[in-house]
């Protein structure tokens, strides 16, 4: 205590400092950087968890780039994102842009959108699996069936399943994406409008050349976050594709699904790991890419 | 007469229009209408999931293939059969403390960061700053190999501990909280300090009450986030009395197979506690999301 009292203010704050920062500073170098470290150090290894690890070079890698499945894996991976990210934030953005408008029932609205958000998306994973059940299942193929159109095969299909799984992780990401934008809708002052308004500028040019370059700091987010969801879709096609996952014939497999299968059934951890930082590295480009385009526009 | 007005009408509307006339607007109402309607409509059609799931849970399972929303017959007997399994209780204690106490520890810990990285001046903040924010770039799907690996050794893997230790504390809460530490004008803090509290009352008792929104937003977030996690609880668990909502149900369902009754029901069982809660603090949830994701 003594010593403590002799300190100067501003050294006493380094030490307080370190009281606060003691047991997070523990945490994060050994649940954070020393994984993250091991998990590039085993992805240069071969080991299947019971046997030694060797030290294999690049192996790995190279496995995976002559490796078909990963190859089909990275392209739907990609669906997913180019895709899921346009579709769910212009039907975002047109929604928020008329709530904004809308006075009467405002808030049970924009409450009715954000409900999705709620939902656990193994729960939801379930429900909709079950609206794509062929007839007399599904709902989707029954509400076909009683307007007279022919069924379609929804998670059978090898072109149908991609959509059809991403459909539900669209659907519970809007609400976040709605509220954003009309956070960000109203950020932008009245006094733009008006003056518009007064000139005579049409609603649509309006939208164009005021709304839309004004917010685009909460669309750059809105791309970065939700692509990153996008790229990281997993629960939605494992539980849509239990009794084959990933499938049909691999058509909906995403690079975490491969990454679950290779460590957790397979047992090859240094190949799985060496799927992990591609798939780091994957989520890395993508971000810094969209980061680059979106703020020089 | 009425009708040679009414013909006249748009016209003329139309003409003045034409002239660029300021104090001439399109039919409002008329729009405003369309407008609510079909936003009305598309929130309707954003719940129904939700609601064929709540219906399902209630119909005898010769009703399923029915699209009706009420049941004919309404029954409580799917809530009596997967209640009466007792492992739905037990999974959905198990996400309610793994929930709960990682939600605590987050509010308590990246606070804590989020104050001494913000308040006070020390060699080698930034560089601390940096390296925490730094792990947001890094996927959990990277980690999960490590973990597992680590929960071997030392003997986490099929306990709370290994569960919820991935998410003790998260780089998005220390960022949040720092933001609105900011807000905290350090004249309070200084008072207090002449009052002869020390650093760790000042934090606790005069910075943290004043920044109780953002607390409650990171509580929001982090609840939800572990409520409805997935992927390390599947791997980290073994024994079925371990498992949470999400993974439980992913069992359960399987085994049900072709019992859609039995499998919404299970699924509004993990979603309907949420819901509940969605409904209560509805205003404060949405505010809590905004400025989460906004600041955070």
């Amino acid at each position: 205590m003594a010593f403590y009292k002799n300190l100067t203010i501003s050294q006493k704050q380094i030490v307080w400092a370190w009281c606060f920062l003691a047991v997070p500073t523990v945490f994060y170098v050994t649940i954070r950087f020393y994984p993250t470290a091991n998990a590039i150090l085993v992805s240069f290894q071969d080991w299947n968890l019971l046997g030694t690890r060797t030290w294999t070079g690049i192996d790995n890698y190279v496995k995976l780039f002559n490796d078909p499945v990963f190859w089909k894996v990275f392209q739907n991976t990609f669906l997913y994102l180019i895709i899921g990210t346009p579709v769910s934030l212009v039907i975002a953005f047109v929604v928020a842009y008329h709530i904004d408008k809308v006075r009467f029932m405002h808030g049970t609205i924009r409450a009715l959108y954000f409900v999705p958000f709620m939902t656990s998306a193994v729960a939801m994973a379930w429900v909709w699996r079950w609206f794509y059940q062929p007839v007399p299942i599904g709902v989707f193929n029954n509400f076909l069936a009683s307007l007279g159109i022919a069924q379609i095969e929804f998670l059978n299909s090898t072109t149908n399943a991609l959509p059809a799984i991403l459909a539900p992780a669209v659907w519970a990401g809007l609400g976040f994406q709605i509220i954003i934008f009309m956070a960000g809708l109203r950020a932008i002052p009245q006094t733009y409008y008006e003056a518009a308004r007064i000139d005579g500028v049409s609603p649509m040019a309006t939208l164009w050349e005021i709304t839309l370059p004004l917010l685009k700091p909460t669309i750059v987010f809105l791309v970065v976050f939700s692509s990153i969801g996008f790229l990281r879709i997993f629960d939605q096609v494992f539980n849509m594709t239990t009794n084959n996952p990933g499938g049909p014939l691999n058509s909906t497999k995403p690079l975490v699904l491969m990454i679950y299968d290779t460590a957790f059934n397979g047992f090859d951890m240094g190949y799985a790991a060496a799927q992990t930082v591609v798939l780091f590295l994957v989520l890395l480009v993508v971000s810094l890419l969209q980061l680059r385009i979106l703020r020089d526009r | 007469m009425s009708t040679t007005d009414l013909s006249i009408k748009p016209s003329s509307e139309a003409l003045l229009k034409n002239t660029g006339n300021v104090g001439v607007r399109p039919p409002r109402n008329y729009a405003q209408f369309i407008r609510w309607i079909l936003l009305f409509g598309g929130g309707i059609l954003m719940i129904m999931p939700i609601i064929y799931m709540l219906s399902t849970s209630f119909k005898f399972p010769f009703e399923v293939y029915n699209l009706n929303l009420i049941p004919e017959e309404p029954t409580l007997e799917n809530y009596q059969l997967v209640l009466e399994d007792g492992r739905f209780f037990n999974w959905f204690t198990n996400s309610l403390v793994i929930a709960v106490l990682t939600t605590v520890s987050n509010v308590f810990f990246d606070s804590m960061v989020g104050y001494a990285l913000c308040k006070f001046k020390f060699p080698g903040r930034y560089i601390v700053f940096i390296a925490i924010l730094s792990t947001l770039m890094i996927p959990t799907e990277m980690l999960v190999i490590p973990w597992y690996l680590m929960s071997t050794k030392l003997g986490w893997l099929d306990t709370y501990w290994g569960i919820m230790f991935p998410g003790m504390m998260t780089a998005f809460g220390v960022f949040l909280m720092k933001q609105f530490f900011e807000t905290v004008p350090d004249d309070f803090l200084e008072a207090a300090r002449i009052d002869g509290l020390n650093e760790f009352q000042i934090w606790w008792t005069v910075a943290m009450p004043l920044v109780k929104p953002a607390l409650a937003a990171l509580a929001i977030f982090v609840f939800l986030g572990n409520w409805t996690a997935f992927i390390w609880p599947l791997i980290v668990t073994n024994s079925q009395e371990l498992y949470t909502l999400p993974v439980g149900l992913t069992t359960f369902s399987v085994e049900q197979q072709v019992e859609w009754e039995l499998i919404m029901t299970g699924a509004a069982l993990s979603t309907l506690p949420t819901l509940i809660v969605f409904l209560i603090f509805q205003r404060f949830i949405i505010r809590g999301v905004v400025m989460a994701g906004l600041k955070g």
